[in-house]
């Protein structure tokens, strides 16, 4: 999977390379309107994650450009700006996805990996971890193909850790992605590892190949086992 | 006082000095006068007596005054050679007074067929006890007059004319920084007042100006810093990822991404303040306060239970507000949010709503808190580090961007009422 970060900030679009290339893509990058312009016309990426605030012009023209070339790119706009405004332009001009910076690079991983899972397979696919089969679309877990329930909180946990999974999960953005943006400052999220202890107990049970391990004072961490 | 009583104050006393400075001049230049025209009257009758005598020796033998004002004695001539014209005060009985009454009396002496004479012609004289008497009535209603008549004019006229002033100062004294108000000026045609006008509405826009750049230095200011602390945290969670790390290391990684979360979170909370009040959420529609209350009810639940902590909503009418939907949220899940982590395990959270306004009241501390300082910004009461001390603040700015209002109290209960 090819993926192009399109950013002018350097230590932002570094930390994103690094996260992404942890997942094994293979990740380019552009930090100005026309250096961007150039790649996007000679090569073909799975996703383009796109700024808005370029030097040298706008990342909405980028789009639109996208657009006249006939490009079927995935983007996922990424902006500093929390404008609706930029956001339903961004998205009527066919960007798949909007993330306001700053961001959580699980959350970043997340919406990528969707966005690819959407495109590729017509979002018909199910995510497939060692005897675990999880539909994201129907909201169903299978383990050695037998149903397994788990609440809207637990399933919403446990996809989040899927997609990222071996990689360190920080709990605020666990806590961001599962219970939203009310929920910060509330008691060091101590009340999500109740939630936590509640899906390892399933996933216990019923023998599942996957395990979520606590990383002191950060996170937490999926592992297949 | 006002500025119209003061100057009246002020001129009561100058014109009682005045008037009685006058008065006194007055007397004595008037007293002056009635003697010198009394005298001029005496010496004139005492001519026109000698010259009577001289033709009838009979007015000679009229030694009483009697019916007349003026006796005649006969006086030996080195006696006579002494007297002058001398014009003097005397008191005399008068019938008709039945009383002694100040009389002029001028002595004077004459030669008359080789005999000497004394001649004392009187005239009856003001009064001058009646006369100060009078005056002194007279200069007290003149006072009085006086000073009602300023007092009348005072009012109607410098009242008239100070009229620009009173308008600027009361726009004054209503004007607050951050409500969006300015200073109209004032028509006028008096130069102060012009210049008055030109000085206040320089300063004001000067403060307005002043003010709004240092919020939108503040908006700049976080939002500057958002990017820098998230790639910080960013870079960390890198470092926490690489196999190498001994859990000590994590630990402290750890604490560093705890810290730089708080700071993450001041900077969103006073992002969004400053956002608050610079107005930024003009967009409004109609939102159901009932609905926002379940909703953020259930993304509660979780931490609730955590807590032990039951949250219950009393739903007595439907509550519509016309807000911005996302402040809406904000400031009830900040008082939420407050009500259940300021709580102790297995408190309550109680929630009534009304048609007109909302309550929290929670279980908690068993002392009341400071309801004038609890709206502050950086206000803590706990030492609970993820306190930012800016939710309550924000709660007071949206309330009052929309003009609503909210009070604490205590009765075992912390009570929180927001009315629409």
């Amino acid at each position: 999977m090819k993926l192009l970060i399109i950013e002018d900030e350097p230590d932002l679009l570094e930390v994103i390379q690094q996260s992404l290339q942890i997942e094994n893509f293979l990740v380019e990058t552009a930090g100005d309107y026309h250096s961007a312009l150039d790649k996007i016309i000679s090569f073909d990426y799975d996703c383009i994650l796109l700024d808005i605030m370029l030097p040298g012009g706008n990342g909405l023209d980028l789009l639109q450009e996208l657009k006249n070339l006939n490009k079927s790119d995935n983007v996922i706009i990424i902006s500093a700006k929390d404008s609706l405004d930029d956001k339903l332009k961004g998205l009527n001009l066919g960007a798949d996805d909007y993330l306001t910076k700053p961001f959580h690079m699980a959350e970043l991983t997340a919406r990528v990996k969707s966005v690819l899972r959407r495109k590729s397979f017509q979002g018909k696919i199910l995510i497939e971890i060692g005897n675990l089969k999880l539909d994201p679309d129907e909201r169903s877990l299978l383990i050695d193909n037998q149903p397994l329930l788990l609440n809207r909180k637990e399933f919403d946990i446990l996809t989040y850790m899927i997609v990222n999974k071996n990689r360190l999960v920080n709990k605020t953005s666990l806590a961001e992605h599962v219970w939203g943006d009310h929920m910060d400052q509330a008691d060091d999220y101590e009340f999500i590892y109740s939630q936590i202890k509640n899906l390892r107990k399933k996933l216990k049970d019923h023998h599942a190949a996957v395990e979520i391990q606590a990383v002191y004072g950060i996170g937490y961490k999926l592992v297949q086992v | 006082m006002n500025l119209l009583n003061y100057t009246l104050k002020y001129l009561a006393f100058a014109l009682f000095g005045i008037i009685s400075v006058w008065a006194v001049i007055f007397y004595v230049n008037m007293l002056d006068e009635v003697y010198d025209s009394l005298d001029d009257g005496l010496d004139n009758y005492k001519l026109l007596i000698i010259e009577k005598v001289d033709k009838d020796s009979t007015t000679l033998s009229r030694t009483e005054f009697a019916e007349g004002n003026y006796e005649i004695r006969e006086i030996p001539e080195n006696a006579a050679l002494k007297i002058k014209d001398v014009h003097k005060d005397t008191l005399m009985y008068m019938q008709f007074e039945e009383d002694l009454e100040p009389v002029r009396i001028l002595t004077t002496a004459f030669k008359n067929r080789e005999k000497y004479y004394e001649l004392k012609v009187i005239s009856s004289m003001v009064e001058e006890d009646d006369l100060i008497e009078d005056l002194f009535y007279s200069l007290v209603w003149l006072y009085i007059a006086m000073l009602i008549s300023i007092l009348i004019v005072n009012n109607f006229l410098l009242k008239k004319v100070w009229k620009p002033f009173y308008v600027l100062v009361n726009q004054l004294k209503e004007f607050r920084l951050g409500k969006n108000q300015f200073i109209e000026p004032v028509e006028t045609n008096v130069k102060e007042f012009k210049v008055l006008n030109e000085s206040v509405i320089s300063l004001v826009n000067h403060t307005l100006e002043t003010y709004s750049s240092q919020k939108q230095f503040i908006e700049n200011a976080s939002h500057e810093l958002q990017t820098p602390i998230a790639i910080s945290i960013n870079r960390l969670e890198l470092l926490a990822e690489k196999s190498e790390m001994t859990e000590a290391n994590l630990e402290t990684i750890g604490q560093v991404i705890q810290t730089l979360e708080r700071m993450t979170r001041l900077n969103k909370s006073l992002l969004l303040l400053s956002k608050i009040e610079n107005r930024q959420f003009e967009e409004t529609e109609t939102v159901s306060v009932n609905k926002i209350f379940d909703d953020l009810k259930e993304e509660f639940s979780d931490f609730a239970e955590y807590k032990d902590i039951t949250i219950s909503i009393d739903e007595k009418s439907q509550l519509n507000a016309v807000m911005q939907k996302d402040l809406a949220s904000i400031l009830i899940s900040n008082l939420i949010k407050n009500a259940v982590v300021h709580n102790h395990t297995s408190g309550t959270v109680d929630i009534e709503i009304s048609n007109s306004y909302f309550e929290i009241s929670n279980s908690g501390t068993a002392i009341a808190l400071d309801k004038e300082k609890i709206f502050r910004r950086f206000h803590k009461d706990s030492g609970d580090k993820n306190n930012t001390g800016l939710g309550l603040a924000i709660v007071k700015a949206i309330v009052d961007l929309y003009g609503l209002k909210i009070d604490y109290s205590f009765d075992g209960m912390h009570r929180v009422k927001v009315w629409f």
